[in-house]
């Protein structure tokens, strides 16, 4: 686009990000260009290292023997000296969700008997273990034990994959002992391994009742629910806690999962009702509008033989496509319908509520599209109290120029809307980039710039009606040149 | 079910590997040497292999896609083969044609592939047909996989293992989890099942490399990854060896949300913002080769000419090209004139490598041509100046203007919310009329079900709406620390600005993240580490790094940490410093692992950094991340 507007160039020149230009015409752009001929005219033999590139790997390392035997090296572990892994102190620790509420940090002294203590730390204590062995033995050490654990103990075990008994935790009280020393060793996934426990051994009320308390566990089970898919008791959750506008949007979610259209809407329909924020149940409200006139237009326009049909054949259905998108549409296929039809652009813009400037910058891209430079021009045209025509535009006409341009207007349009570009600077640069000749050279002549006129003029064609124009301005003695 | 054995048995394997290690050559003079961790790949690879040999007997496998490349990288198809691995499918979650007996999946362990898996085996159950049917999860399982077995009713049918692959090196100074849903799970869901394989992965790091001397962190997910590491390092066995690394520094991704936001301009992140580097591998289509087909390249150190340009910015990238081509030109001239002798030595020598560096060099052309052409077609100027008017607080009406045009004519709808979080997170929040108006031409112009993303950034506090009672914190956060200033001049001055101020403007003060204006910034010799932003801005995050080196702690920042939230911290490592190693090059060698991912802008700042301090970064990161993949983790547009 405008990329070389001079208020840029000032600013790429004069501020401190100098020196970094995406410019056409900038020097090293052509220079890399240069470079780019030079590499490739290079004559070499192409042969068989022709893939040389995909088969650089940085690690030229041989491919390992597996005789590299796991077992064969395992025994020669050094215990080293103690050296205790220091700790994070004095700084605010993590708040350990929930102890404030719950009943563990009453029952914590309590839970590590000294009895099993001894026991439990043979397991843990693996400086003297020699893991060769233990490769092919089964994971059976203790088995009929680990049902007595506290939970501390359960959840070390748990964390380190051996095996745990969640069966003794029956009562409410030790269930959420284990729950908070799970969510203590910040161990996500003993957390909803605990989470699982809880869901198949306690009532939802109770379990929500709990959760409401504990956020961190809280999240893991929302997450855990909507990994499995379990619409249903996820939204059970949210509206138990009280969370309803989050629990609106899950319900709407859902219509993402619906593929036939016909449901979708009347899902969408349903969703009307929900406990929306203002905001977002406007928009839901437009989304089923938006479906419901799509089904509509589609209906109609897949057996539609008009000649713009014809001439352009849809590339796509329009059913859950955006607004803007659909507007769009409707600015291509149904432009100058009455407002009373479904598919005319009036219609959509005043449904969903449209800006006059998106509306404007939609039916300009459409109109363009199709090289109607009338109906373009009627965008912008308006009457004064004089009845004489005047062009204005919501959008600076230099953005107008551009989406005219990007849809490959003529010379002749492009000049007339870079004429009306407002900024002086603006005009020359659009002007410079789209080759609107006239508007270039007449600026110049009005700045009283000789030297860009004669430096203007070698870019052009010689004899050229441009040419010839420069040529004329240059030989004109009237005029008073400021160089 | 031997999966803690094993990982244990590749711990001790390590031991006999370790004898073998040796740094890498110092490439600055003045700079350490990095350690070797080619070796990381030789452990998962033989664990790999290991595992395989579990099951004897010809199998297929099953890979996820998202592992196909990190495997690539330590692997290839002959091992597999070797294996006794006899078809490879990729994971589709369809129905599959094996004819096989064995059925093997290398899967991350995610719910949704375990239940597809249940599915084939009762398929299988239901067509009287009898396979054995193994799940490898990597870099661990997680219990409510095997839930989903036990619920299904295959536990049993279905072994597991656990393939302990956490750490992909994908260059001298870059190592990934490659677990991009770190992000999201642990940032917008709250879900903490990462936390030990962060942890997990430092302890590898430090079995093989051996300790540090301290570890700084901030963020909340940084105190957990550490007090994890912390644990498990407490469990395991202790090592007595030197250190490799000095310091350890870990930090959150959402201490940081602005860095990731900007448009990169670096020319490593360029090829990534454009072309999406994949696992340190990209693939230019033809538009950069001109010919038909598309090239995979690899892009790290030892790519000659990438090497030298990939923490460039990307301004400086057509002179250093140009130069290189006419260089280039010169050595092959030499061969005229030659005798068959002196032909003979050239071609030995000299052509291969010519030959090579022409290839690339080629590349890169044709790549920087390409992204020119991309860029100017974007209007990429007037993004940029948008972007830098945003991190400077200045002119944002005229901002807002551009962000609604961008959005209107539904230009790229990752870059349109980009510009949305970046504005919202510099003003602290957007006025009320102004996220409505915005959000509501958004959800217009690329879809209703936006909405849902919307509640995404809120929830994350990337886009947010001011709320009425902000501006009033945001008061007496300002005369609360006015009282201590007690300098009346400051005074006025915060109250006539009061509304506007935000946390990442009082940050980007405090630390000078935007430099002043109007001075000339020479992007071919930069002077800080601005320059990845054309000098725009400072990373904050590896200002905040920067900072806490220097002062070997968060002393003196306190103000800056209670701005980002606090959790911050500093710990001195266990292993003795009273040991003369000051003047070792591991002293001089820091570990920086982002939780939640890091950009190439990143890396290249720390580059820089390192060279300015004469020290080396080594960058390990949950992910490679960027604009569009930080934000499409926070899509939920679709099913």
């Amino acid at each position: 686009m405008t990329r070389a507007k001079p208020e840029d160039d000032e600013y790429w020149n004069s501020s401190k990000f100098k020196a970094f230009t995406f410019d056409d015409e900038d020097d090293e752009f052509s220079q890399l260009k240069e470079s780019k001929r030079a590499v490739n005219s290079i004559l070499v033999d192409e042969d068989e290292d022709e893939d040389d590139v995909e088969r650089v790997s940085w690690s030229g390392e041989p491919v390992g023997s597996i005789s590299w035997s796991v077992k064969e090296t395992a025994s020669s572990i050094r215990s080293g000296s103690e050296q205790s892994f220091p700790k994070i102190d004095t700084t605010p620790s993590l708040s350990k969700q929930g102890s404030g509420y719950s009943l563990s940090s009453l029952f914590k002294a309590k839970s590590k008997p000294g009895a099993f203590q001894s026991f439990s730390e043979s397991f843990s204590d693996t400086s003297f273990r020699t893991y060769a062995p233990e490769l092919r033995k089964p994971k059976s050490d203790g088995k009929d034990f680990v049902s007595d654990l506290s939970p501390e103990e359960t959840v070390r075990r748990m964390q380190k994959g051996r095996p745990f008994s969640l069966e003794k935790f029956r009562s409410l009280q030790d269930k959420l002992l284990l729950l908070d020393e799970a969510v203590a060793v910040y161990d996500g996934n003993v957390i909803t391994a605990v989470l699982i426990f809880l869901k198949k051994s306690l009532s939802k009320e109770i379990l929500f009742r709990e959760l409401m308390a504990r956020d961190v566990a809280l999240r893991h089970y929302v997450h855990y629910l909507k990994e499995m898919g379990e619409q249903k008791l996820l939204v059970e959750l949210l509206k138990a806690l009280g969370r309803t506008e989050d629990m609106a949007l899950m319900h709407y979610k859902e219509h993402l999962n619906i593929k036939d259209e016909g449901r979708r809407r009347d899902f969408l329909k349903s969703c009307l009702s929900l406990p929306f924020s203002q905001d977002d149940a406007t928009h839901v409200q437009d989304h089923y509008t938006l479906l419901e006139r799509q089904i509509i237009i589609e209906a109609s326009d897949k057996k539609a033989d008009a000649e713009i049909f014809k001439k352009f054949p849809r590339k796509a259905s329009i059913l859950n496509m955006p607004i803007i998108t659909t507007l769009y549409y409707s600015c291509f296929y149904h432009y100058g319908e009455s407002e009373g039809t479904f598919s005319s652009p009036s219609n959509i813009r005043k449904t969903f509520r449209i800006s006059e400037k998106q509306y404007i910058l939609t039916a300009l891209g459409a109109r363009a599209k199709l090289k109607s430079w009338f109906d373009v021009d009627s965008l912008f045209n308006t009457k004064n109290w004089l009845g004489y025509t005047k062009k204005k535009s919501p959008i600076g006409f230099h953005r107008v120029v551009d989406i005219l341009h990007k849809n490959s207007a003529p010379v002749q349009v492009l000049q007339e809307y870079v004429n009306l570009i407002d900024d002086p600077d603006l005009k020359l640069s659009g002007a410079l980039k789209y080759k609107c000749h006239d508007v270039v050279i007449n600026t110049y002549r009005d700045l009283k710039d000789r030297q860009q006129l004669i430096v203007y003029r070698e870019k052009l064609e010689r004899d050229s009606p441009e040419y010839r124009k420069i040529q004329e301005l240059l030989n004109n003695v009237q005029i008073r040149w400021k160089n | 079910m031997s999966t803690i054995q094993t990982e244990a048995a590749v711990y001790s394997a390590v031991q006999s590997v370790v004898g073998s290690l040796h740094m890498a050559h110092t490439e600055w003079k003045d700079a350490p040497g990095l350690p070797d961790f080619s070796l990381l790949k030789r452990l998962a690879r033989d664990q790999l292999i290991f595992l395989l040999e579990q099951l004897p007997g010809k199998k297929d496998l099953f890979i996820d896609a998202d592992l196909m490349s990190p495997l690539d990288r330590i692997a290839n198809v002959t091992i597999l083969k070797q294996h006794e691995v006899d078809k490879l499918y990729k994971v589709e979650l369809k129905p599959i044609v094996s004819s096989s007996d064995q059925l093997c999946f290398l899967i991350r362990p995610r719910i949704q592939t375990v239940k597809w898996i249940s599915d084939l085996v009762n398929a299988d159950k239901v067509a009287g047909r009898f396979r054995r049917y193994k799940i490898i999860f990597t870099p661990q399982k997680f219990y409510a996989c095997e839930t989903v077995l036990e619920e299904q009713g295959v536990y049993g049918d279905v072994t597991t293992d656990e393939w302990n692959f956490y750490i992909l090196p994908l260059d001298d100074d870059i190592l990934s989890l490659e677990l991009p849903e770190f992000f999201r799970d642990n940032f917008l869901e709250g879900d903490q099942r990462w936390v030990t394989t962060a942890g997990s992965a430092l302890r590898l790091l430090q079995s093989v490399y051996g300790s540090f001397s301290k570890v700084y962190g901030i963020g909340r997910c940084a105190k957990m990854v550490y007090e994890s590491w912390r644990e498990l390092m407490e469990d395991g066995e202790q090592r007595t060896r030197q250190p490799e690394f000095a310091k350890v520094f870990l930090v959150d991704r959402d201490v940081d949300f602005v860095t990731p936001l900007c448009s990169q301009v670096v020319y490593e992140g360029l090829v990534d913002d454009l072309f999406r580097i994949k696992c340190g591998s990209v693939e230019f289509g033809p538009d950069v080769t001109s010919s038909d087909k598309s090239i995979k390249v690899m892009l790290n150190s030892q790519d000659k000419v990438f090497s030298e340009i990939r923490n460039e910015h990307f301004s400086n990238v057509f002179g250093f090209l140009s130069q290189k081509a006419k260089n280039l030109q010169t050595a092959y001239d030499k061969r005229r004139g030659m005798d068959i002798q002196q032909m003979k030595a050239f071609v030995a020598d000299e052509l291969k490598g010519l030959k090579q560096e022409h290839r690339l060099l080629s590349l890169h052309i044709g790549a920087s041509e390409s992204m020119m052409k991309k860029k100017t077609k974007q209007d990429f100027q007037e993004l940029l100046k948008t972007e830098h008017s945003l991190l400077e607080g200045f002119e944002i009406r005229e901002c807002i203007t551009y962000i609604e045009e961008h959005i209107n004519r539904q230009v790229s709808m990752i870059d349109s919310l980009r510009l949305l979080c970046l504005l919202s997170i510099t003003e602290n929040g957007l006025l009320s009329k102004d996220y409505r108006s915005l959000k509501a031409q958004y959800l217009q112009s690329y879809g209703i079900e936006h909405l849902l993303t919307f509640a995404n950034l809120r929830q994350l506090g990337l886009l947010e709406e001011q709320q009425a009672g902000e501006t009033l914190t945001v008061m007496e956060s300002k005369v609360g620390k006015l009282v201590n200033d007690k300098t009346v001049g400051k005074l006025t001055d915060a109250f006539s600005s009061l509304a506007k101020k935000s946390n990442f403007r009082a940050l980007s003060k405090r630390l000078a993240l935007v430099p002043k204006s109007g001075e000339e910034y020479d992007l071919r010799v930069p002077r800080d580490m601005a320059y990845v932003f054309s000098g725009a801005y400072i990373p904050l995050s590896c200002k905040l790094i920067e900072q806490v080196l220097e002062r070997d702690g968060w002393t003196g920042m306190e103000e800056v940490t209670r701005m980002l939230n606090g959790q911050e911290f500093a710990v001195t490592g266990g292993s003795s410093s009273s040991e003369a190693r000051s003047k070792t090059d591991a002293q001089r060698i820091v570990l920086v692992m982002f939780l939640g991912g890091c950009t190439f802008s990143e890396i290249s700042a720390l580059r820089f950094l390192g060279k300015e301090r004469g020290c080396r970064f080594i960058v390990v990161t949950t992910a490679i991340t960027n604009s569009s993949r930080l934000l499409e983790a926070l899509l939920d547009n679709s099913a």
